[in-house]
């Protein structure tokens, strides 16, 4: 009823390559945004902005960096983490060595360094493929741990072997408050994520998808294998590198080597898989799953506190998160992006099915 | 979408939580799953029991209730930070935080400066937050990293009748390969330099369940001592691994996260004779255990769910912190009156504790853990780290308190805090004109 | 003295290699037979050991406890198989391995909550102590833990190549519907490789947990078994012995001779590297299926 297209007609090719084609969806877009930017800003609590949406916002991030390199060029990895890992201590460097470099600046930097490696480590993907190629990436994870636990000139020789992120600011205002560090977080996702949705549909993203469906035929069809390949690798590491350099600095301010570790990159991979593998959306919608879901359950599990032992509500809860991944696995194997999809298609014909 | 509004109605829900008025709210981040969860369910335990006991006792401190929640870590940094978040302004505001976990730790200790709330990070975290002055809200108290690295190269000292045999001996240091693990490097190194002996560090790669290189690397070297820098599953495995290679377990000496029960017991019979520093001794020797087995658990309102845990290691560790704990509000009490504090109000408690021998008497702990006193540049206030040998059953006081070298450790934290303040462009606090 | 420590270092690496092997060995009867990379295998590990340990405190013999258990993790493979699998069959490899990480979250909070979260001590009577051949020490238990690992290799290798069992598990990895439209019955077939993996994951938990101890931890050891895997190839079960062998002498190789000259600690990426190497060579693993792609 309210969400028809009938009546909304196309009458330019610009209207026709738009992104959001139904006006329903841009008024949804619209508000979303206007939540995001000015509402929860002014209202929301400490811990709702610093505690759960920076972080959400961030591991989104992360998530549609991976979807980029898995979800449309059809490369798993493992290693998301390590790249993060690099943009964070690439970003911590140039602050430190180029005094006065714009945190914006060092921030770019960060994720250009984290492509570089990004596109080393992707080498390998040109001969190797599937779950042989997701171990292989593990050691670009284990390597660039070990790189920064080992050596010290990246943490500026501090004796524990943490980077301390200096006090931010970006164009003259101080990023000190929960409501600024939102602000600045959700402005580069959100501008990050309208690039990558961008890139999706243009010709890089279609010979992405063309390599991902099947790699020879897209070759025959006159792809460019290495640099398509590659690409989808650098893009996808500057994503992560950047929402390293924003775990960092952002959000914890000091942080260790072990902070990106193994379970950080599978942390991600299960983003998109939950979320849906080869959309902008899935990214964000499985880093709400992987996310929020434990604390929801915590917070859940909290009322009953009194009457029953926090051990065994605290194992009840990881089982909890696991028995709901299955099941929503089973109820759409393609991700939540997929329900959502057909919640809409759904909605188009409400309340008259047939 | 519909997820986030979810979290978001429940988010607001509990932050807008009713504060009771008289009531002092004490966060338990704690972690009862995964990995760590045999530690940290008795150290959590530990401390919620006498939380517990001060209430049922005492009514409280200064006839202020103590309240507190839990917010399960899964020793995990991300969700530390949550837990930080969601339990930092509840009831009236925490008093102070002991995540008992390096990592967050460090992923907190920028907002706690900034929410003026303290962090205990007793026995571990940053070496260098001794220094309260460029580290206000940060307290490593009764013994650091470095303080404790002294301390056991000192044991072994007595171990050979004196410092000046040290010389010329030659001692490894088998550390997990994490910032954690190499965090003493520096230490060690300049105990070397003072008092003459070899010392040749080797890294174990994290986790470190496997260490059979290692192992085969330390018996060619022939060392005297191995000083054992582990961390969860690299304990057992570096107990096994020694006998495997038939290196004496008695001349291993570990640091306190390989002084639990969990960790020797992990290791059968491989552990028989090995040596780990401490902070707080097991038993239930002590009148305090012995009270609060009687109040709380007499009274059905323990937390343990095995009675039998009362009096290890880890349990008494928590009861130690919550002891250190309440101390804190108490000295806090003293200052700013007998009413709900924030978290200011306790850095200031903790940073004037003084736990001495009446104190220890009064409070049923003599000889549990080392007398403390902090002040503002002092956040430690002890630097006493006594060592337990493991008999096969249990661990036994093979040493008394012994006190750290800060001839070694006061230049190296010096040297650390500088380098801090100027990354952080800050300056240090004027101790002298707090006063 | 110095090939004396050289063959030390050698032949402990080819030791631990085996005990790699034998995590590995998991991961491969599932890929071989459903397709599935298991990223639960580490926690049936852990459920696996926790499991007998805690029925043996219970004062049951040790026989009889290695038996309650192995029921106990036939059944969890049956159980597996009715309510994850099942209901997933021709999902693409994907889908079922995030539903396997589903599942290791499961077990790992189902072992903690029923078995406790304690850590547990583990003998199983062979003491890990040195064994001088020629002034070469060889560790008791190293030896005894390679030939089960061998055992088990050879008894896995024989079933999948002589048995009909075996050849059906095959068809099933190849093609799920064309295997069940031959007649092969899907169900069956998974809920008995499941049982096995299960058995697969209750011999590594005893070997590794009375080295470990048992704990949770022993979901570690899954990061040692995943470059053998990927240097064996998936799905070939001699492949996981050799590769563990390979593996193992090589990253100790690696620790002591190229170790000091970049400061040590290179254990946890080396592997990674040297299979990386080797699948440049050959993108299957050494004993992969090679897959012929045509447009």
């Amino acid at each position: 009823m309210f969400y028809r297209e009938s009546g909304q007609f196309k009458s330019s090719y610009a209207a026709d390559s738009a992104i959001l084609t139904i006006a329903q969806d841009r008024l949804f877009i619209a508000a979303l945004l206007a939540l995001a930017f000015v509402v929860l800003p002014g209202l929301g609590s400490d811990y709702l902005l610093s505690g759960i949406l920076i972080p959400f916002l961030i591991l989104s991030l992360a998530a549609l960096g991976l979807n980029i390199l898995t979800g449309y060029a059809g490369q798993l990895s493992l290693g998301s983490a390590a790249f993060m890992a690099v943009g964070a201590f690439a970003t911590y460097n140039f602050m430190l060595r180029m005094p006065g470099m714009p945190l914006l600046l060092a921030i770019f930097l960060g994720g250009l360094m984290a492509a570089l490696v990004g596109v080393a480590f992707g080498l390998p993907s040109l001969r190797i493929k599937g779950f042989y190629l997701a171990v292989a990436t593990l050691a670009a994870q284990f390597f660039i741990e070990w790189v920064f636990t080992k050596f010290g000139w990246f943490t500026n020789y501090s004796s524990s072997g943490v980077i301390s992120a200096p006090p931010m600011q970006v164009f003259g205002i101080a990023i000190d408050t929960p409501a600024s560090k939102y602000l600045l977080t959700l402005s580069i996702v959100a501008l990050m994520a309208l690039a990558a949705k961008n890139m999706a549909r243009a010709s890089i993203g279609r010979a992405w998808m063309a390599i991902r469906d099947m790699d020879v035929a897209a070759e025959v069809i006159g792809i460019p294998m290495l640099r398509t390949k590659l690409l989808a690798f650098a893009i996808s590491s500057f994503y992560c590198g950047v929402a390293g350099a924003l775990y960092a600095f952002v959000l914890l301010g000091t942080v260790d080597a072990q902070a990106f570790d193994l379970h950080r990159s599978f942390q991600v991979l299960f983003m998109i898989i939950v979320g849906g593998v080869g959309s902008i959306l899935g990214s964000f919608l499985g880093a709400a799953f992987i996310v929020l879901l434990p604390i929801c359950l915590n917070l859940l599990g909290q009322a009953f506190h009194d009457t029953i032992s926090t051990q065994f509500l605290a194992n009840l809860e990881m089982m909890l998160f696991g028995g709901l991944i299955i099941f929503f696995l089973i109820v759409e194997p393609h991700g939540l992006a997929r329900l959502w999809q057909i919640a809409k298609e759904k909605l188009r014909v409400w309340p008259f099915p047939h | 979408m519909n997820k986030t509004a979810v979290a978001v109605s429940l988010a607001l829900l509990t932050v807008a939580g009713v504060a009771q008025a008289a009531d002092q709210f004490i966060p338990i981040p704690s972690y009862r799953v995964g990995a760590y969860a045999s530690g940290g369910a008795k150290f959590y335990g530990g401390m919620i029991d006498y939380l517990n006991y001060v209430n049922m006792k005492e009514g409280g401190v200064g006839g202020v209730k103590l309240t507190y929640e839990e917010c399960e870590t899964e020793y995990k940094n991300d969700r530390g930070v949550e837990c930080y978040e969601r339990l930092k302004a509840k009831n009236g505001g925490a008093s102070a935080f002991n995540f008992m976990s390096t990592g967050i730790t460090y992923a907190t200790m920028d907002r706690a400066e900034k929410d003026k709330i303290p962090l205990m990070t007793m026995g571990f975290g940053r070496a260098d937050a001794q220094d309260g002055r460029a580290f206000k809200y940060v307290f490593p108290l009764i013994t650091s990293y470095w303080s404790q690295a002294t301390a056991k190269v000192q044991f072994l000292g007595q171990r050979v009748g004196g410092m000046q045999n040290l010389k010329g001996k030659k001692i490894v240091n088998l550390y997990h390969g994490s910032a954690y693990g190499k965090e003493t490097i520096p230490v060690l190194d300049a105990m070397a330099k003072k008092y003459g002996f070899e010392l040749q560090h080797v890294e174990v790669p994290a986790p470190g369940t496997e260490q059979q290189s290692q192992w085969l690397e330390i018996r060619r070297a022939r060392p005297d001592f191995v000083l054992l820098r582990s961390w969860g599953v690299m304990t057992p495995a570096a107990l096994k691994s020694a006998q495997k290679v038939g290196f004496p377990r008695e001349n291993i000496v570990a640091n306190w996260w390989g002084g639990s029960e969990e960790d020797a017991i992990a290791a059968g019979d491989a552990a028989k004779g090995y040596i780990a520093g401490s902070f707080a001794l097991d038993g239930r020797q002590f009148p305090v255990i012995q009270n609060i087995e009687k109040t709380v658990y007499g009274a059905g309102k323990g937390n343990l769910s095995d009675k039998g845990f009362i009096g290890t290691v880890n349990y008494n560790r928590g009861v130690v912190s919550g002891i250190l704990m309440v101390e804190a509000i108490r000295a806090a009490q003293k200052k700013y009156g007998a009413k709900t504090l924030n978290g200011d109000q306790i850095r200031w408690g903790m940073e004037n504790l003084n736990i001495d021998a009446k104190r220890q008497q009064e409070l049923g702990v003599t000889d549990m853990f080392p007398q403390v006193k902090t002040s503002c540049q002092n956040h430690e206030g002890s630097g006493y780290t006594r060592f337990m040998q493991w008999d096969g059953k249990d661990w036994k006081p093979v040493s008394g308190w012994i006190k750290a070298d800060t001839g070694v450790t006061l230049p190296l934290i010096k040297a650390s805090v500088d380098k801090y303040s100027q990354e952080k462009s800050m300056k240090l606090r004027d101790c002298a004109a707090e006063k | 003295m110095e090939w004396q420590f050289f063959l030390e270092v050698l032949v402990g690496g080819l030791l631990a290699g085996v005990m790699y092997s034998l995590v590995a060995l998991g991961f491969v009867l599932i890929y071989k037979a459903s397709g599935v990379f298991n990223f639960a295998q580490g926690a049936m590990v852990l459920f696996a050991a926790l499991s007998f340990v805690s029925i043996q405190a219970m004062g049951v013999p040790f026989w009889l406890a290695l038996l309650l258990t192995l029921a106990l993790m036939v059944l969890l493979g049956v159980g597996i198989e009715r309510v994850v699998l099942r209901p997933l069959v021709n999902q693409p490899p994907i889908t079922l391995f995030m539903a396997t990480i589903g599942l290791s979250f499961f077990l790992e909070g189902l072992a903690q909550m029923v078995w406790g979260t304690d850590v547990h001590g583990l003998e199983l009577g062979i003491a890990d102590e040195p064994f001088d051949v020629g002034g070469v020490f060889i560790s008791k238990f190293d030896l005894f833990a390679a030939a089960v690992g061998g055992t088990l290799v050879a008894a896995l290798a024989l079933f999948f190549s002589k048995t009909k069992l075996g050849r059906a598990l095959r068809a099933v990895a190849d093609d799920h519907q064309a295997a069940m439209s031959v007649g092969i019955p899907l169900k069956h077939i998974w809920a008995i490789v499941w049982g096995v993996a299960g058995f697969v994951a209750l011999v590594a938990g005893l070997l590794w947990g009375s080295r470990l101890g048992v704990q949770f931890a022993l979901t570690l050891v899954v990061l040692k078994a995943l470059p053998v895997l990927i240097l064996g190839g998936f799905t070939s079960v001699p492949g996981a012995i050799i590769g563990g062998l390979i593996i193992g002498a090589g990253e100790k190789l690696a620790e002591v001779y190229l170790g000091p000259f970049v400061g040590g600690g290179i254990e946890n990426w080396f592997p990674y590297m040297l299979a990386l190497l080797f699948l440049l060579v050959r993108p299957e693993g050494l004993f992969g299926e090679k897959h012929i792609e045509r447009v």
